[in-house]
């Protein structure tokens, strides 16, 4: 049993508020992924969490007692940092057990723990080897080992992939994805990476300039972006965005404008008032090539590529935005390639002017 | 590439080779001219009379320097307070020194003067600080320790006479304690950050880290610093010449105050070259035990 919960959390260096009153709850034994782009905030809540940096105002609690005045180690918590932080002079045997030893724990017991945890990490040929004699990934396992050893409440990571070549951070993100359920832990994991944060997460946190822009579940995320902001965000490629104005709301549905690009039929609409300007989103796989009959919305092919089981197409469209199509892997599409493009309305997400979702019902 | 150049792969070799040992061989030369002539004369000076007051007894004398030398009981009293002299600096400066540049990281109102001042010692003058503190710092009558000590009710000491081999430690150690400091601060500020924090989170608390942290990565840093230190700490002169000249008796000299008593107060150039070897194998001695136990750390 281990929750987190941060309440109104602040952080300010010197004058600059970084974390700018975080709400959040953490649940028990799941993984959490804080995301965002770089500078927002996502190392300085974990080290807040962590204990390694002062919590300017909010109160923090872990299983319902409140921390903000507890030393890091006394917080039951492990945190494994991007660059690894090992002990270059010690081997990993005793990066492993140097929590233990500054604990007291005799050397028997300490090494029956170490054992165990090497163990798990398949570590157990590489006792007695120093940290600059391993690889990248085997550093990487290190870390994570010395998390485990200390039996923490909860486990904190910040981009612990982020080292890796491509290959060995998929292989990676499987393997703590398996740990994550061997240990029926909870974790806090910090990555920039949305596909790491989608693939990993039981819960994602989106934060932006240290706010909290959404919180959810990946599919969540995915199929209800709260915003503009998180619609972009989640999802790869990226979500496509038009501009449009509501041009006439009838009984069977409302007619947008998407200028050059022609009208667009959606069903009903109703608070929408006539002449109000609005964000369109659709993902990759929702716009899908049509024949002109079908679509007045046309564009210019500019790049296509090929992944093998799938295609990105990007197009220019004649309204000027750039719009990327995840299509067949045998598309015969090609560069220079006049096409026209189907919006799929029962996929599209509405954004108003604040950049804010409208939300589905009124969409009926 | 003209087709000339174009040749057996062997022969380019070759020929580089003696090419490159020609254009090398002016600097060998030279070094070896430099080192081993010098040697090759204390050598040659040991074995034979050789005084400046009696010019007019040359020739060979065989062991006769050694014999002389080695029955001399200043000899050994010379090599124990070199030996001394050498090891006590190294402890003090290494000590304080790590204490300081810890001290130094930190944030603190003042610390760019402060580091300013603890490395200006090191800019004086050798002989100019041992008269600072032989006249300022340590006279038994108008010395800075002296009013001290006087202000507490205490009888000034007379350094120099009492405890001259310490004397000489403390100046010496006042000199070199910047350096250390300098090359240990650096060190201090290259820990990555992380590892600390990641020690915190260990459970470790500020003594933890000092011990299995700091010190462990400081350990190339001292070594360095404590090789450099005994070579210059083996020839310490001119402290010794201005304060005490090597006494009372020879309570206060080293070996190379020695070989100048040879040299140029007994005017005994035989006596003084072996002297100058018995200084040369004790710093191979030094130096072997240093590379022993420092040197493997400085390719890690
Ligand atoms: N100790 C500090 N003093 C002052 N400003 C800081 C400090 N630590 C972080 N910041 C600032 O706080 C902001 C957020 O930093 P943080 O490291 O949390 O970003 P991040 O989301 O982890 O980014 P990245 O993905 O690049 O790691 C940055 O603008 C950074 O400049
Ligand atoms: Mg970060």
């Amino acid at each position: 049993m281990a929750t987190v919960k941060l309440v109104e959390i602040r952080k300010a260096f010197d004058a600059t508020e970084i974390i700018k009153g975080v709400d959040l709850t953490i649940h028990d034994r799941e993984l959490t992924v804080f995301v965002g782009p770089s500078g927002c905030g996502k190392s300085t809540l974990l080290r807040l969490i962590a204990g390694l940096e002062e919590i300017t105002s909010g109160d923090l609690f872990i299983d319902g007692q409140r921390v903000n005045d507890v030393p890091p180690a006394r917080r039951g918590l492990a945190l494994v940092f991007q660059s690894y932080a090992l002990y270059p002079h010690m081997n990993v045997e005793e990066n492993m057990s140097f929590s233990l030893k500054i604990a007291g724990v005799d050397r028997d017991e300490r090494k029956r723990i170490v054992l165990d945890a090497a163990r798990i990490l398949n570590l157990e040929t590489y006792l007695d080897r120093k940290p600059k004699e391993l690889s990248g990934g085997q550093r990487q396992r290190v870390a994570i080992g010395r998390a485990i050893v200390r039996n923490p409440r909860v486990f904190l990571f910040d981009e612990p992939l982020s080292n890796l070549d491509a290959a060995l951070r998929v292989r990676m993100r499987l393997e703590l994805t398996k740990l994550h359920h061997q240990l029926g832990a909870t974790m806090i994991y910090v990555t920039h990476d949305q596909v790491e944060a989608m693939t990993m997460a039981d819960r994602i946190v989106v934060l932006r300039a240290g706010v909290v822009e959404q919180v959810g579940t990946p599919m969540d995320l995915y199929h209800h972006p709260r915003n503009l902001f998180v619609a972009g965000f989640i999802g790869s490629p990226r979500m496509n965005f038009l501009e449009a104005t509501v041009q006439q709301i009838g009984p069977t549905g409302a007619v947008l404008d998407l200028g050059q690009a022609g009208e667009l039929h959606v069903p009903s609409f109703e608070h929408a008032p006539q002449g109000k300007k609005l964000t369109i989103g659709i993902r990759p796989e929702h716009l899908t090539l049509a024949t002109p009959a079908q679509s007045s919305l046309s564009a210019q092919v500019q790049v296509v590529e090929h992944l093998g089981s799938e295609s990105y197409v990007y197009v220019q469209a004649i309204s000027g935005e750039s719009l990327v199509l995840r299509v067949n892997g045998e598309t015969t599409v090609r560069p220079d390639q006049e096409v026209h493009l189907n919006l799929n309305p029962s996929f599209l997400h509405f954004f108003d002017a604040n950049g804010d979702a409208i939300p589905a019902k009124r969409l009926s | 590439m003209t087709a000339s150049s174009i040749q057996p792969e062997n022969d380019v070799s070759w020929r580089d080779t003696v090419a490159q040992s020609a254009l090398r061989l002016p600097a060998i030369v030279s070094l070896f001219i430099w080192s081993i002539v010098p040697l090759l004369m204390t050598i040659w000076f040991s074995f034979r009379r050789y005084n400046l007051m009696e010019p007019e007894r040359t020739g060979f004398d065989g062991v006769g320097n050694y014999r002389y030398l080695l029955s001399d009981p200043s000899l050994t009293s010379a090599i124990g307070n070199t030996v001394l002299l050498v090891c006590s600096v190294l402890v003090i400066t290494i000590g304080l020194g790590t204490l300081l540049a810890v001290l130094y990281d930190q944030e603190f109102f003042g610390r760019g003067i402060a580091r300013v001042l603890v490395l200006a010692p090191f800019f004086i003058m050798p002989t100019v600080s041992a008269l600072l503190w032989k006249n300022m710092m340590m006279h038994p009558d108008y010395g800075f320790l002296a009013f001290l000590m006087r202000s507490v009710g205490l009888k000034p000491v007379d350094w120099f006479a009492v405890a001259p081999l310490t004397s000489i430690i403390i100046i010496v150690s006042w000199q070199w304690l910047p350096f250390a400091v300098l090359t240990l601060l650096t060190a201090v500020q290259s820990l990555d950050s992380e590892r600390k924090e990641a020690a915190r989170m260990d459970g470790a608390n500020a003594f933890n880290i000092f011990r299995y942290i700091l010190l462990p990565h400081l350990e190339r840093a001292i070594s360095a610093t404590v090789m450099i230190e005994t070579i210059f700490l083996l020839g310490i002169f001119a402290e010794i010449y201005v304060t005490t000249s090597g006494g009372p008796g020879f309570a206060s000299t080293n070996l190379s105050f020695l070989i100048y008593r040879y040299a140029l107060l007994e005017y005994d150039i035989g006596g003084a070259s072996v002297a100058g070897l018995v200084a040369i194998v004790l710093a191979n001695i030094l130096a072997f035990f240093l590379m022993r136990s420092f040197a493997r750390n400085l390719d890690v």
